[in-house]
């Protein structure tokens, strides 16, 4: 174990992936500097500029040529710097990395990742914010992973890479400097199994990337009020872990499902259906309002699901 | 390029007024930069310092009805454009009276009062959009134009080809400017950019191009004219390739350790503002005058600064105005 940033996690998995497999390469904007946060830093130095490449403003062909480069038998690291700018290069995610293998019955696999890092980061606005996960978890053929701590990041871009199917990695920009213990080594965190943050026996609480952090504190906050809330961060969005949830739901037989995406059609909405339908319990949803994310801190705290509603989430669940 | 003090022909006046111009554009940058260093300016700023001729010299050559549309880098060219320097500031510092109520910031000031149709956070995007104003312009029969500026950086991006095709298909009334500061964060941009550049491109799409000086501010301007007295004649889209050089960093807090210190330094000699200070005085305009226009701007920067630390913060219910009219979260319909 050793105690790394958020940042330095994905760096060591990418760089630890690259030495164990030739075909690993990264392609970006700006990366041969380091990249747009520094996540590629030193990566150039170790690696040469062909398999850490810089690339054109071209999200389109930065993206539909990792589709190629995939199809035939390299695995690309695809940054997009911010989620928002992935969006000029949907179609060949949605369309050609996504449906690829379906559409030409099984003969092909776009082992690719996509690092679309999300969430608001102080008065970026409203194109450089977004949290899109719930778009991408809609669409079949893509795996979605938004991880919280340092040691998922390390653990899941690992597994991303190794993954043959086309993953969306969504790193949330708040938790760059984030320290915390990561394994060193071959850590690889598989997909759909969710973590529990801390166990509970009044409610479950089901959250993931940096809004784990406001509901563990939110948890800490209900503690001291004598609620026992049992905190789930469901680290992918599909695959989902449906068992953990419905195990821990069944069990406190009170759901909240809490992101910082905007509520009306959230993948909190498909959780909480999920559970519904099957336990029948009290299952809510804690998420943005729909409104774009604006420049000045009151409007842009506006949108910002806080620790404190978290709390009068729960305790209004709990009839208190 | 060493500037030529005895330039023949050259209107003072004008000169004089594109410095003053420039200086207030370089002001309003470098109180942008302050209130990064005074934690008041939150989001990321680009700056256009070492740019300034570009905005002065295109943009100055537009009228006040005429359109447009900017990048990430647009506080010059929206400055040019006629925005007042205050309320841009107040955006900057997202407060009430800013030009968008400080909902955009730096990346997405827009001011349609002056024709200005948004900084874009999204480089490229505002390519295909100007191609779309200039077809209502055409189709309303209307006999303004418009002027859509991008950085180099932004070619490599489709939209570039469809916006270029598109007003040259439709023969639209729109002047594209490719301003060439080199780089595009810290891409060096010729070792991304195949070809013989932007100019080349836009001729093979059947745009008459000019490449300009751009940090001559004269020069800009009278190609940016000659062009836009085509474009307003029915000629269609015009392409203009102004070369620059970006003195700062990519960003407000980038400090470009990616390139040369000489580099830079032989390059602060090219400046624009420096440039037509040196034919000024040249032409036998005083020192004193040349001064004051600096002292001028930094003065109504100063002042527009300080109102803007003064003005409020919009309060949380501007999160939900002008969402949308049909179930608008500030109708309650989240
Ligand atoms: C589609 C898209 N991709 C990437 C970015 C991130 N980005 C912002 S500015 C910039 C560089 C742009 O270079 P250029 O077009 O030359 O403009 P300059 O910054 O030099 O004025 C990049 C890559 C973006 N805003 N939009
Ligand atoms: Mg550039």
């Amino acid at each position: 174990m050793s105690i790394i940033s958020y940042m330095e996690a994905a760096r060591q998995a990418l760089a630890e992936e690259m030495r164990r497999d030739k075909l690993v390469w990264a392609v970006g904007e700006d990366l041969g500097r380091g990249g747009v946060f520094g996540q590629y830093r030193g990566l150039v130095e170790e690696f040469g500029p062909e398999r850490i490449s810089d690339a054109p403003i071209s999200e389109a062909a930065i993206l539909g040529a990792s589709v190629g480069a995939a199809m035939m038998g390299t695995r690309p690291v695809v940054e997009m710097r911010f989620s928002d700018f992935a969006l000029c290069a949907v179609d060949e995610l949605v369309n050609q990395a996504a449906k690829a293998r379906f559409m030409f019955g099984g003969q092909t696999r776009v082992p690719l990742v996509v690092r679309e890092p999300i969430g608001m980061w102080r008065s970026s606005a409203a194109q450089h914010s977004q949290s899109l996960e719930s778009w991408y978890a809609h669409i079949p053929g893509l795996v979605v992973a938004c991880p919280s701590t340092p040691a998922d990041n390390k653990g899941m871009l690992k597994a991303a890479i190794r993954c043959d199917d086309p993953v969306v990695y969504m790193e949330h920009k708040n938790l760059w400097p984030l320290e915390g213990e990561v394994p060193e080594g071959d850590h690889v965190v598989p997909f759909g199994v969710a973590r529990t943050v801390r166990p509970g026996k009044d409610i479950t609480i089901v959250s993931w990337s940096a809004q784990v952090h406001v509901c563990a504190r939110a948890a800490d906050v209900l503690a001291g009020q004598g609620i026992e809330a049992e905190l789930i961060d469901l680290r992918t969005l599909w695959p989902w872990d449906q068992q953990a949830v419905l195990e821990s739901a069944a069990r406190t037989g009170r759901l909240l499902v809490a992101h910082e995406a905007v509520q009306v059609g959230g993948f909190g909405a498909e959780i909480a259906a999920f559970v519904a339908e099957r336990l029948g319990i009290k299952v809510r949803r804690l998420g943005a309002p729909r409104a774009p994310i604006g420049y000045a801190p009151p409007v842009e705290d506006a949108v910002r699901i806080s620790e404190t509603m978290t709390v009068a989430a729960v305790r209004d669940m709990l009839g208190k | 390029m060493a500037p030529d003090p005895h330039r023949s022909n050259i209107d003072i006046a004008h000169l004089r007024d594109r410095h003053r111009l420039m200086w207030r554009i370089r002001a309003l940058e470098q109180a942008a930069l302050r209130g990064l260093d005074d934690k008041v300016v939150l989001g990321a700023i680009h700056p256009s310092i070492g740019q300034e001729a570009i905005a002065a010299g295109v943009v100055g050559a537009l009228r006040r009805d005429d359109i447009l549309l900017s990048t990430h880098r647009g506080h010059g060219h929206t400055l040019a454009k006629g925005a007042s320097s205050e309320a841009m500031l107040r955006e900057l510092l997202g407060r009430v009276g800013g030009n968008c109520g400080g909902k955009g910031g730096s990346m997405h000031i827009a001011d349609f009062e002056v024709g200005m149709l948004g900084a874009n956070g999204v480089v490229g995007a505002n390519i295909v959009i100007a191609a779309g104003a200039a077809h209502a312009i055409k189709l309303k029969r209307e006999d303004k134009i418009v002027c859509c500026i991008f950085g180099d950086g932004a070619i490599n991006r489709g939209p570039f080809l469809e916006g270029l095709n598109w007003a040259a298909v439709f023969n639209l009334p729109v002047l594209f400017v490719c301003e060439d500061n080199g780089f595009a964060a810290t891409t060096r941009t010729s070792s991304m950019t195949a070809g013989g550049g932007p100019a080349v491109r836009a001729r093979a799409i059947g745009l008459q191009a000019e490449e300009v000086d751009g940090n001559d501010v004269l020069a800009v301007e009278d190609t940016a004219q000659a062009m836009i007295a085509a474009i307003r004649a029915g000629g269609g889209p015009r392409f203009l390739h102004a070369k620059t050089y970006r003195l700062t960093g990519h960003t407000g807090v980038d400090t470009a350790p990616y390139r040369p210190a000489d580099e830079v330094a032989a390059r602060k000699l090219e400046e624009p503002i420096l440039r037509a200070a040196e034919l000024l005085l040249g032409a036998g305009v005083p020192e004193a005058d040349i001064a004051a226009d600096r002292a001028e701007a930094e003065a109504e920067m100063e002042a527009a600064y300080a109102a803007a630390i003064a003005a409020p913060f919009p309060g949380p219910e501007e999160a939900f105005r002008d969402v949308q009219d049909v179930g608008s979260p500030a109708l309650g319909a989240f």
